[in-house]
């Protein structure tokens, strides 16, 4: 069979053309842009200007740092609050509890929705005032937990991270789920009959055999958090103040302000992250592969 | 024995209790969606008083749902459809022609997995294109994001595909189009079904796109309609809550109808060993 006139390559050339057209070159651009001074007054005429747009969000005293540090903290923390529970809760579902596709179902429901939806929703239910939140912690008597969930700055990123999990964790159980049935029930068996506890089986046989979902939930997590926009845009739109600024709303911000070079140099930089944090989870999917 | 039992039962009941927590703000949305404007506003669990099924009318005339009905469906259904046939035809070609260059643009397409979009530099492109407040301008940009997840999940069910099925075919004298097609696409079917429903879903609920790439309200999907109308409402909660139902009820619909294909695809790129 020969191969070339089977499989040829021009099958690839829409999805190429497709991905390097409307995704990989805006990209690429962006780096370029990054270094000038292009914004909604240049008509056409753009500036080089070296690294001033880096250095301005380096150095400024526009908080423009601590966006970058929330970034971060977004995605380390919000990855930490979904993935811990939702390892243990799909332990639990896969123990063979009944009614477990039931409640697979509902928990996974919140991940479909539109962030949007969401936000608006948690904007009405963390209200003050009237919120479905505060208006149970008074019926069982817990008037005194009462807060204002989006706009104490102590607490926001509490609320923003809340909602986040409430959203996610079904997701990630979802993916360990999967995970949890490819392990052999022999493993299990035997382990039992050494006597081993429950933390005992953890550690030696679900988390070592669950290493591939775990990878798959962290990858998707670490870019979903440096990437989040929509539900702190809808939720608290960055505030109280700059309280929940991140990457992504002030690039949206500098766009919007017609300061283009500004906000390509947001994105820029959040490639970078991106880029650091797809390297090391590509090595170490490509090294699996040649284990198998 | 009896520990065990007991064990069962605490289970079920944090089941339970977790259960209502993600369904007590959809109740509260849709109770409080057929009240009027100062029971809508106190957002209680209770029942309504009287049951206002105007406010379904009146937020669908308002918040122009309709057009952004028509315009989500067509983002969503047209970019999903191109989007996965593309991406089936370069991961067939990329999973069967192994070499340093496929492997080397299989690696390259996943990159996009991980990048964010630069919409700013996109608009650019755009309107170079003369694509800028279109609905094919959008569509592309749609398409092109979800090229990536698409082959990566693709790429490792064309592996599971005979070979020998490709053979057969040829020595029928098939080309190449009518092997893909008429050979290939069905037996990928399971991951194709997979991969339309999640970026469906996917692009339906997207916002940063259109919010971006759309200037006009005239193109504004669903999301961005519901946005909208919610930050220009001044607290006419009971509206809110009534768009909120409708903007969510086509996804939750394909959810439970294609339930089963989420679970499977979600894990097949994902969970292989």
């Amino acid at each position: 069979m020969n191969k070339k006139k089977v499989y040829p390559y021009w099958f690839l050339i829409i999805p190429l053309v497709l991905y390097g057209v409307f995704f990989l070159l805006p990209s690429i651009l962006g780096v370029f842009y990054s270094f000038t001074d292009w914004n909604a007054r240049s008509m056409g005429q753009v500036n080089f200007v070296g690294l001033k747009n880096y250095i301005e969000i380096f150095t400024s005293d526009k908080n423009y740092l601590s966006g970058i540090g929330h970034t971060l903290m977004f995605t380390i923390v919000s990855n930490i609050v979904k993935l811990i529970p939702a390892l243990f809760l799909a332990i639990m579902l896969q123990e063979g509890l009944k009614g477990k596709n039931f409640y697979r179902t509902i928990l996974y429901l919140p991940s479909i929705l539109p962030f949007v939806i969401i936000g608006i929703t948690f904007k009405s239910v963390l209200n003050y005032d009237n919120g479905l939140l505060n208006n149970f912690l008074d019926m069982i008597h817990l008037g005194f937990l009462k807060q204002k969930w989006l706009s104490d700055l102590n607490i926001v990123w509490g609320s923003v991270i809340g909602v986040d999990a409430w959203r996610g964790i079904g997701y990630v159980m979802t993916i360990f789920i999967a995970g949890l049935g490819a392990i052999p029930k022999t493993y299990y068996e035997a382990a039992q009959i050494d006597g081993a506890n429950f933390w005992q089986r953890l550690k030696s046989i679900t988390l070592p055999m669950l290493t591939g979902s775990i990878m798959i939930n962290l990858v998707f997590g670490i870019t979903y958090g440096l990437k989040v926009f929509d539900i702190i845009y809808v939720l608290t739109n960055g505030g109280p103040g700059h309280a929940t600024e991140v990457m992504t709303t002030y690039s949206y911000q500098m766009y919007a302000d017609g300061a283009y070079g500004m906000s390509t140099a947001f994105n820029t930089l959040l490639l970078v992250l991106t880029a650091i944090a797809g390297i090391f989870v590509v090595r170490n999917m490509s090294k699996k592969e040649v284990q198998q | 024995m009896r520990n065990r039992k007991i064990a069962t039962v605490l289970k079920q009941i944090l089941c339970i209790i977790l259960c209502i927590i993600v369904i007590a703000p959809f109740f509260m949305i849709l109770i409080n969606s057929f009240k009027t404007k100062n029971e809508a506003a106190r957002m209680a669990l209770t029942l309504p008083t009287t049951w206002v099924f105007s406010n379904y009318a009146e937020v669908i005339k308002k918040a122009k749902l309709v057009q952004g009905f028509i315009n989500s469906l067509t983002y969503a259904g047209v970019a999903t459809f191109v989007g996965v046939i593309c991406a089936a035809m370069g991961a067939y070609i990329l999973s069967r022609r192994r070499n340093k260059l496929t492997n080397f643009l299989y690696y390259f397409i996943l990159c996009g997995l991980f990048f964010p979009v630069n919409y700013v530099t996109l608009i650019k492109v755009l309107s170079t294109l003369q694509l800028t407040n279109t609905k094919i301008g959008i569509i592309l940009a749609f398409t092109s994001a979800m090229i990536p997840f698409c082959v990566f999940t693709i790429y490792s069910f064309v592996m599971t595909v005979p070979v020998e099925l490709d053979e057969a075919a040829v020595i029928d004298g098939a080309g190449p189009v009518r092997l893909f097609f008429s050979i290939i696409v069905p037996m990928l079917k399971p991951t194709l079904v997979t991969c339309f429903i999640l970026q469906f879903m996917t692009v339906w609920s997207d916002f940063l796109t259109p919010l971006y790439l759309s200037s006009k309200s005239k193109l504004f999907p669903m999301t961005m309609a519901v946005y909208q109308f919610f930050g220009k409402s001044n607290n006419q909660w009971q509206y809110i809550f009534a768009d909120i139902v409708l903007t969510c009820l086509p996804v939750i619909i394909v959810y439970l109808m294609g339930q089963k294909y989420i679970v499977g695809g979600l894990t097949s790129g994902a969970v292989k060993e």
